[in-house]
């Protein structure tokens, strides 16, 4: 018997897309590859997107500083005297040491601990030691000019106090990046200051594209979490949508808390083990809350291309930040936040329905789990893919959340963005 | 400073202590029914990160403020969530005594959670230090406050069995 040849290399997968009829499937190598992880840095996260850093509000003051990543590579997100918001890439312009070595704080400028380099806080290199030598011996050539050694810069935008930065010199401005769906989205949450309540951190042991599928997924909400369904925080009866932008690379998923009827529930979930009316609470103040907002929407899913999840679950609300670790790895950064006028009491209620929320809530801790039962179990088989045609097995806007439509308006991007395709953009679909 | 050794009657240090040992005994052998008992009716469990702790930020893993909050986590764990199957192994410090007043002693102790998955590997899951106020009802020692504040910054995959 001849043994065929698999051939998962990137650029075979990505031109050989598998074929499912009307369909959609994802070849799992995409998950699995370290190749494609190395080129998922330099194409996506060192490419034309914008990656979320973190909120203006970490860092509101002259000198404070938070370090994170950009997919692995550290970087340093700081606010100079004259408050403006610049990321470095957190590397010693000397020898390449890592220059922050605390999550956040308040600095006058930065110094790499190795040789005292030091920057102020626009990167700018402003003091070397021995520069001109000790007692006539040593000191730096007579060309060395200072003005070349900055720590490297990125491009850094905000829109209401959320942090963008790139690598790239050629990715549009931010708000046409994001564009009108997710601009929109943006300034409802982050209508009026906000209050960050704290951070929760949570390494998931799977590939960071099976938690953008989960966070484009609505099929699955109502399935896997049963507190979802069962207290009626998210049901696929209720009235929702599924949104993408032009490139459909973001999505959003919105939903109305009673906006569905009893016997549309009885009938979608009668044997489903996530809808458990026997399930009660003997305190349910845990799901006790005040409406936030006016237009009746109590659950958004808002998932940025590639590295941001902003989340309206309830009161709680909060941003995800994927930090990559390889592929088979990741960390999710759950940044909690309230508004700077909520009293006492609403400040109690996000608390509270944080227990929904991060790696121990009731309802998120799961996700971590579905993540890496696809992962356990595609790890031996990247020459095959999976399938998907809920809703139709198109990347369709949808205004229903019986749909996988959102999670393949992903892949669709992604395939082009890891081609090398510039300025993408999908033909326009109606809403179905 | 602690108080001095020899105003702590050694009977409470071994009664503290034993409480101490019981109530990890009774997560690491899966008896979780009974764990909501080691608390007043009141109390309030704080599962919380150094992170958050250190900068005098309210967000915790978990926050429970009524006994009844610590049985529908256990509900919750039993009957809805999804979860990998694990077991949890409490190594504990000795109980460090901080004060003690009429109605409540405030007690410090290191700890380290192993857990094993099936994978049959044993990993340092959570590690920390317990804050901790107990009272008495009936005589018997009750947790009034239990903040417990994790080192282990990044919890791995999830985290639905106490701490």
């Amino acid at each position: 018997m001849l043994e065929t040849t698999l051939d998962n290399t990137l650029d075979n997968t990505l031109e050989n897309w598998p074929e499912s009829g009307s369909g959609f499937s994802v070849p799992y190598s995409l998950f699995t590859e370290t190749e494609v992880y190395e080129a998922e840095q330099q194409r996506i996260f060192r490419g034309d997107t914008w990656s979320f850093v973190g909120l203006e509000q970490e860092i509101p003051n002259p000198g404070d500083f938070k370090s994170t990543f950009i997919g692995d590579t550290p970087v340093i997100v700081m606010r100079d005297e004259d408050g403006t918001v610049h990321v470095v890439v957190n590397r010693c312009a000397h020898r390449g040491a890592k220059v922050c070595r605390s999550l956040r704080g308040n600095v006058p400028n930065l110094e790499c601990v190795y040789h005292s380099w030091a920057y102020n806080l626009k990167g700018e290199l402003i003091g070397v030691p021995f520069r001109r030598g000790v007692k006539g011996n040593g000191g730096m050539p007579k060309d060395f000019d200072m003005k070349q050694h900055s720590l490297q810069t990125l491009r850094v935008e905000t829109i209401n106090g959320l942090v963008f930065a790139s690598f790239s010199d050629s990715v549009a401005d931010l708000e046409s990046y994001l564009g009108p769906m997710a601009c929109t989205a943006i300034r409802r949450i982050f209508n009026r200051p906000i209050k960050i309540l704290g951070d929760e951190r949570q390494r998931i042991f799977g590939n960071w594209k099976l938690y953008a599928e989960n966070t484009r997924d609505p099929y699955h909400a109502s399935l896997l979490h049963l507190f979802h369904t069962t207290f009626g925080l998210y049901r696929a009866t209720q009235t929702g949508a599924c949104k993408m932008d032009d490139t459909r690379r973001h999505s959003m998923l919105t939903a109305k808390a009673n906006s569905s009827s009893a016997e549309d529930d009885t009938e979608a979930y009668a044997d489903k083990r996530a809808f458990n009316s026997e399930f009660t609470l003997q305190d349910p103040s845990v799901l006790q809350g005040r409406p936030d907002f006016d237009d009746g929407v109590t659950l958004v899913i808002l998932a940025l291309f590639p590295n941001l999840i902003v989340q309206q679950i309830a009161n709680t609300l909060a941003v995800r930040q994927i930090v990559t670790y390889g592929p088979k790895e990741f960390e999710l950064v759950w940044t909690s936040f309230g508004y700077e006028d909520d009293d006492a009491e609403m400040q109690n209620i996000r608390i509270k329905q944080n227990n929904l929320i991060g790696p121990a809530g009731l309802i998120s801790m799961e996700d971590g789990e579905a993540v890496e039962l696809v992962h356990d179990a595609v790890m031996r088989d990247s020459d095959k893919h999976s399938y998907m045609g809920m809703g139709g097995g198109r990347a369709e806007d949808t205004d229903h959340l019986v749909t996988e439509g959102t999670i393949i308006g992903f892949w669709e991007f992604y395939r082009k963005i890891m081609r090398g395709e510039r300025n993408i953009k999908l033909p326009k679909t109606k809403t179905t | 400073m602690s108080i001095p050794v020899a105003a702590i009657d050694p009977e409470l240090q071994v009664e503290v202590t034993n409480f101490l040992a019981a109530y990890a005994d009774c997560i690491d052998t899966d008896q979780l029914e009974e764990w909501p008992e080691y608390f007043t009716d009141d109390c309030l469990y704080m599962l919380q990160s150094r992170e958050n702790y250190d900068r005098e930020l309210p967000l915790s893993a978990i926050r429970c403020d009524s006994k009844g909050m610590l049985v529908d986590r256990i509900v919750s764990l039993r009957n809805a969530n999804i979860y990998a199957e694990h077991f949890y192994r409490h190594i504990l410090s000795i109980p460090l005594i901080k004060s003690i007043t009429a109605d409540e002693i405030v007690v410090h102790t290191n700890y380290a959670v192993f857990q094993t998955l099936l994978d049959g590997a044993s990993r340092p899951y959570n590690v920390g230090r317990y804050l901790d106020k107990l009272t008495r009802v009936n005589g018997e020692l009750k947790f009034k406050e239990k903040i417990a504040v994790f080192d282990t910054n990044q919890i791995a995959t999830l985290l639905v069995t106490p701490i």
